[in-house]
């Protein structure tokens, strides 16, 4: 059971794919000006992480080397699919906002990357915890992100105010660096910058 | 290990077999649902832009049909002959269908906010309130800086006084162009006149403060969205789209 824990818990700190891999950046920085849009695009990877390592791992050993990364690919791709159909249908709104990011998980280097480095090697079951395990990773710096974007860049969460707008009558002037893409690179920045404070060995030697 | 050619090739083919399945099982089981969605979308857009319905309003789906089936009715309109018609159904109308049929639309000379083509038939909305037509509602759409933008105007009775503007789809950067949804940037629109005295559309989204009834003020930090949008107002209203056939509607000649 402890292996399953740490195969869980690794991704959050010690091994998060974004912040020590520096994986799926680019939908980190797309998705991430508000919350909302970055909660349910987390959990659509989470969705499609733990599935999709799961599938692989049920046929891992009948899958032909030759032919591996394609198949693995094409399983990704189709659960993608199914995931924007959900929530194109049940979330329609927020399925607007997200448009061609949610497509676009299927070159989420993430996803690819722990089929191939943990499911193809182990069980269903630690596959599937694995994959919730980096989806989580994943989630945590795009929600740590999304808040404070949000929070600085419009003064809302979750699209209630928080910080009264200068433009609504309040004190707060909205920081416009923070809507924009760079904003969420230094926020990420920050992020790793935290995570190294916290956990040294992350550093490289250089 | 190696593997036979057949094997590889029989177990591509089984892997593509149930992953199309299963996506096209995904996409079937879920369209009635998708198209549910999107048609009380335009739905509740419509409401918003008339005014009727808060755009925070916590409403089910039923409730925006009633009131949509209550105060709307959909109109074809012939942007040839400039009069409405009937034998148009509203209900399985595609402007998509007519944009792809060059037969059944013009193109636009100058090109003004990236608009290409106007279909020959167009839909709007009759906003009722008891027995009178209240407002219409025209749709609009041009390009932005990122891609293109959908959306409606609702304009009064006398096709002259603006009473909303709203957009259902676009893609600009949040908090800059995409503020063409912020709800105080849209307040400012009701009240405002889309023609001049002598009826040319004259509306214009300025820079800075906006002053008197034909200007509004311009998103800041999105000069290219904001020239768009007066120029697709300015456009749907003129000569080559409604213009003429709001002409007819003021001055009575348009039998509902």
């Amino acid at each position: 059971m402890s292996k399953n824990r740490e195969v869980l818990l690794d991704p959050l700190f010690n091994n998060n794919p974004i912040s020590l891999q520096v994986l799926g950046i680019c939908s980190a920085l797309a998705v991430t000006t508000k919350l909302e849009t970055s909660v349910v695009m987390s959990l659509a990877v989470i969705a499609v992480m733990v599935l999709s390592n799961m599938s692989v791992s049920l046929i891992r050993n009948m899958i032909p080397a030759s032919i591996r990364i394609i198949v693995q690919l094409t399983i990704i791709a189709s659960l993608v699919i199914v995931t924007d159909q959900v929530l194109k249908a049940y979330v329609f709104d927020v399925s607007k906002q997200l448009s061609v990011f949610v497509g676009l998980i299927i070159t989420n280097c993430i996803v690819m990357g722990r089929a191939e480095a943990f499911a193809m090697q182990n069980s269903p079951v630690a596959s599937a915890i694995d994959g919730f395990g980096n989806g989580l990773g994943y989630s945590l710096v795009l929600i740590f992100v999304g808040f404070f974007r949000e929070l600085f860049g419009s003064g809302k969460l979750m699209g209630i105010e928080v910080l009264p707008l200068t433009s609504d009558g309040g004190w707060y002037t909205p920081n416009g660096l923070m809507v924009l893409a760079p904003g969420a690179f230094f926020l990420i920045g920050i992020f790793i910058w935290i995570n190294r404070a916290w956990k040294p060995e992350q550093i490289e030697e250089n | 290990m190696g593997r036979s050619w057949q094997y590889i090739v029989g177990f591509a083919t089984v892997v593509c077999l149930i992953c199309s399945v299963v996506v096209a099982g995904s996409a079937v089981a879920l369209k009635e649902k998708q198209e549910a969605n999107k048609v009380l979308d335009r739905q509740k857009k419509v409401l918003n832009v008339a005014g009727l319905l808060a755009e925070d309003a916590q409403v089910s789906a039923d409730e925006v049909g009633k009131l949509f089936k209550k105060h709307v009715r959909a109109r074809i309109v012939d942007l040839k002959t400039d009069m409405l018609d009937p034998k148009v159904n509203a209900e399985t109308y595609e402007e998509k269908k007519l944009l792809s049929d060059p037969a059944r639309h013009d193109l636009v000379k100058g090109k003004p906010a990236g608009i290409k083509k106007v279909p020959n038939k167009a839909m709007l909305y009759e906003v009722v309130m008891g027995k009178d037509v209240e407002m219409l509602v025209l749709p609009i759409r041009g390009k932005g800086l990122w891609g293109e933008m959908k959306g409606y105007l609702a304009l009064g009775a006398d096709t002259r006084t603006i009473r909303g503007i709203t957009y259902y789809q676009h893609v600009e950067t949040p908090g800059l162009g995409g503020e063409v949804d912020n709800s105080k940037w849209k307040a400012q629109w009701p009240g405002k006149l889309a023609y001049d005295d002598t009826w040319v559309p004259t509306l214009e989204v300025v820079k800075g403060r906006a002053s008197g009834a034909f200007q509004i003020d311009g998103l800041s930090g999105a000069t290219i969205t904001s020239r768009s949008v007066g120029a697709q107002v300015r456009f749907w209203l003129g000569e080559q789209a409604f213009g003429p056939f709001l002409k007819n509607y003021r001055e009575g000649k348009v039998k509902s």
